[in-house]
């Protein structure tokens, strides 16, 4: 007993563990929400038909079963992960099949005007894209991506469930070698909340930066 | 005389099963000033719209500068239009909106010189210099750093006039470019459209219901009656001496509509 320095340090150990998911997932999962949301959307057929098909498998399975398919099942073919990459993977995949929503829905909400209004400049499609459409959807995703960070966030402590030492997996060794639960189980509790307060800082900074200028628009 | 910018043949468009333009044919004469008017609903948005390849055609042919605007030629057969012929004819036309449609997230000098540098390859420094000149041309030279959501309507719609012009293209499109302001904005976007008639030698097609500013601006005027010319001719004989029921009937409602003619 006595040696809660030690066992702080190993949450703070699965705590970094936790935010690293986190952000590389966010990041994987941003990309993977450009790509499938733009794909949803995307002037030929066999590229929406994929879009959609994704992100409706990856909205309609459990991400346990993701994980447990990309961990266990992958190897089977030949593809093996390490956990940290599986449990990135399965995050990436999942959240960024909400965000492909999210993208595509606020790309549609982009008044018809403005993409009228880039025809009639003669723009190519990619310019309408690159410079019009998607300057004024972005501040429309924002505070939605918001919310899947922190969904993401919560999500990741599936991957202790593949032995990886994230902060719930610590939580669970301390308690189990100190016989103490609220300790320890606190603890996490105020990390995630910590974070999640982060996440949702971080998203209400980036929404005043990309709506300067917007004000009185809509 | 013979060689018309605008040559429009046996135009047709439907929305589903509503016919909106019917067998329409007219041509217009580089220079030519031409005001388009008619009730609402009579088709002449949708014209526009056409032209500017906004709207697909359902039938007949559209001619651009002497190449048609739907099709192209491939192997020597005539085929349906791709987007890179589409890109290639547009860079003839310009449009003005009745609701402006300035980019909300670009300043108005931004507005202005988005579409030079990317779609011309025009150099940032050469395209604020035109814009500038622009924006002086249409009295706001101080309001290149504001933002489209400072400006009164009439200043966004005289932004959204210099936008289009920055492209130098030879026919302008507009279409009820003062139905949206108030009224006492819309002197200020006539008084710059009249001067852009008088001094320079674009084609410009005008659907419009000022009908005074139509008699002052316009070469010919063309009244639209449910997408067919009904009556066409110079705006003294369609203002003053109809010949067609229908126009009688649509400018006396107008006047009683508080337009003035
Ligand atoms: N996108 C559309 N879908 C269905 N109907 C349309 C569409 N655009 C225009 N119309 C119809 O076409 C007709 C002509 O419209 P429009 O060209 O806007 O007339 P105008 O400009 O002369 O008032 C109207 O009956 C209108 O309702
Ligand atoms: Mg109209």
């Amino acid at each position: 007993m006595g040696d809660w320095a030690g066992y702080l340090v190993l949450i703070l150990e699965g705590a970094w563990v936790t935010v690293r998911l986190t952000v590389m997932g966010c990041a994987l999962a941003l990309v993977v929400a450009f790509v499938a949301g733009l794909g949803r959307i995307a002037p030929w057929a066999p590229v929406r038909w994929l879009a959609t098909a994704y992100i409706e498998f990856f909205r309609g399975t459990s991400i346990f079963v993701q994980l447990f398919w990309i961990y266990f099942v992958l190897p089977m073919t030949g593809v093996s992960l390490g956990a940290m990459e599986a449990g990135v993977l399965a995050l990436g995949l999942n959240v960024g099949a909400y965000g492909a929503e999210v993208v595509r829905g606020a790309i549609l909400a982009v008044p018809n005007d403005q993409r009228e209004a880039t025809v009639a400049l003669n723009m190519t499609g990619w310019q309408r894209l690159r410079h019009v459409i998607l300057p004024q959807a972005l501040p429309l995703m924002l505070p939605t991506f918001g919310n899947n960070a922190i969904e993401l966030l919560k999500a990741t402590a599936v991957v202790s469930l593949i032995s990886l030492a994230d902060m719930t997996f610590q939580g669970q060794i301390v308690r189990s070698q100190t016989g103490n639960t609220i300790v320890p189980f606190l603890t996490i509790l105020v990390l995630y909340f910590l974070m999640s307060l982060a996440i949702a800082g971080a998203i209400g900074w980036l929404e005043r930066r990309v709506t300067r200028g917007l004000d009185g628009v809509r | 005389m013979d060689n018309p910018i605008i040559r429009i043949h046996d135009l047709k468009k439907s929305f589903g099963p509503l016919t909106v333009i019917d067998g329409l044919s007219f041509d217009v004469q580089r220079g030519e000033k031409l005001a388009l008017i008619g009730p609402s609903g009579s088709g002449k948005t949708t014209i526009l719209r056409m032209l500017m390849t906004l709207e697909t055609i359902s039938g007949g042919r559209i001619e651009v500068c002497g190449e048609p605007l739907y099709q192209m030629r491939r192997n020597g057969a005539e085929v349906p239009a791709d987007e890179a012929h589409l890109h290639k004819m547009r860079r003839h036309i310009g449009m003005v909106f009745q609701h402006f449609n300035l980019f909300p997230h670009k300043s108005v000098l931004d507005n202005i010189t988005l579409a030079p540098i990317l779609t011309q390859g025009a150099k940032r420094a050469e395209a604020e210099k035109q814009a500038r000149e622009l924006l002086e041309m249409v009295g706001l030279a101080d309001k290149a750093g504001s933002m489209p959501s400072q400006l009164s309507g009439g200043q966004k719609q005289r932004v959204a006039i210099a936008r289009a012009l920055a492209l130098k293209p030879e026919i302008m499109l507009f279409d009820e470019v003062t139905s949206a302001l108030d009224p006492e904005l819309v002197e200020e976007v006539l008084e710059v459209m009249k001067r852009l008639a008088d001094e320079t030698d674009m084609t410009m097609l005008l659907v419009t219901h000022e009908m005074g500013f139509a008699r002052e601006f316009a070469d010919r005027v063309l009244f639209f009656d449910k997408g067919r010319i009904c009556e066409q001719g110079t705006p003294e004989q369609i203002f003053t001496n109809p010949a067609q029921d229908r126009t009688r009937t649509f400018l006396r409602k107008i006047i009683a509509a508080g337009h003035r003619v």
